[in-house]
């Protein structure tokens, strides 16, 4: 079973070792050419573990030092995790030792697989959970390695494959809104952060978004006396 | 930066970062009883995330818009059409992708 239950993840996270690979090697690129050895991109990634803010914060390493305007950065940039945790609190509550690497490693990526996948009867439910966890980690980590390591010597051709990941997100989304029966969330979600994006601009849309979904959310949670869970 | 203010900055997007993914788990432990709401946000909120991936992977190409906005749009146009078509999530992704990297590459 658990041989089983690898072999399953493994495949759900193909599309994510192709995007990871190729975008965590131009991650370690990306230091490189700003003047960091491996061990900076590639020790990021074990630590952070999260894309946008890696290069965000590679570019902040060469300038003045102002370690709380980071700290505010990240968060921001982040904060859809916080998201991801409320949505997982159920999920990952019988994971046991896992739980801790499970919360750790929740990105994007990690996210949208191990909510959107329907697990046949004979696939161990927390095992699932980690193995995507682990693999998604484990691309991200060693393509800013690669990256990191050879540097120049590679020579970065595949012009357009980051797209992989836009195409995941519109794939689960779409998979999404084909299998539900009310579209009440999905629409809220796409059409506010639409209009937050283009009224408060890229770095600050995410917050405010999501405060004005759980409004909403709270809105209906009362009209509906809360009772539709 | 000195080296110790760079493992400082690190610490610190190191320090954010998990604050946003452990938080929720640390205000609600397990062995305690999750407020109704709360629950209900768990099961509400998803479909609305996963909408707002999707146009935060198109953040830049909105907000700046160029003709590779047009690409990658018609590209996620081609992932959505494949994906209600077959309903075959690598063919989806693969398709929209190879869309993307033509156009991309010969303009």
């Amino acid at each position: 079973m658990k041989t089983r239950t690898f072999s399953f993840a493994f495949k759900k996270t193909l599309p994510i070792m192709l995007g990871f690979s190729f975008l965590g090697i131009t991650y370690g690129l990306y230091m490189h050419q700003l003047g960091f050895n491996f061990l900076y991109p590639t020790l990021m990634a074990m630590t952070i573990f999260g894309g946008s803010v890696e290069f965000i914060i590679a570019n902040l390493l060469t300038k003045a030092f102002n370690p709380w305007s980071v700290f505010f950065l990240a968060l921001i940039v982040n904060s859809r995790h916080i998201f991801y945790s409320i949505s997982m609190l159920e999920r990952y509550r019988g994971a046991g030792w896992r739980k801790p690497l499970l919360i750790f490693g929740l990105c994007d990526e990690t996210f949208s697989i191990n909510y959107a996948t329907e697990l046949p009867d004979d696939i161990d439910k927390d095992n699932f959970y980690l193995y995507v966890t682990m693999l998604n980690y484990f691309y991200w980590v060693f393509g800013a390695f690669l990256g990191g390591v050879f540097g120049s010597l590679i020579n970065v051709q595949l012009n357009g494959l980051d797209f992989v990941m836009t195409a995941l997100f519109i794939v689960i989304f779409v998979d999404q809104v084909l299998r539900e029966k009310d579209h009440f969330s999905s629409r809220t979600g796409f059409l506010i952060a639409l209009a937050c994006l283009f009224i408060f601009g890229d770095t600050i849309f995410l917050p405010i978004s999501m405060f004005i979904m759980i409004i909403i959310f709270y809105v209906q949670y009362r009209r509906t006396g809360g009772t539709a869970s | 930066m000195t080296l110790p203010q760079q493992i400082i900055t690190v610490a610190m997007a190191v320090l954010a970062t998990m604050l946003t993914r452990f938080l929720p788990f640390l205000l609600f432990p397990s062995q305690n009883k999750t407020p109704r709401f709360v629950i209900q946000l768990g099961e509400l909120l998803p479909p609305a995330i996963l909408g707002m991936l999707v146009i935060y992977s198109y953040r830049e190409q909105l907000l700046h818009p160029t003709s590779m906005s047009v690409i990658a749009l018609i590209a996620g146009l081609v992932t959505v059409g494949l994906h209600v078509w077959k309903r075959n999530m690598v063919l989806s992704i693969l398709g929209g992708t190879a869309v993307y990297m033509f156009f991309i590459n010969i303009l």
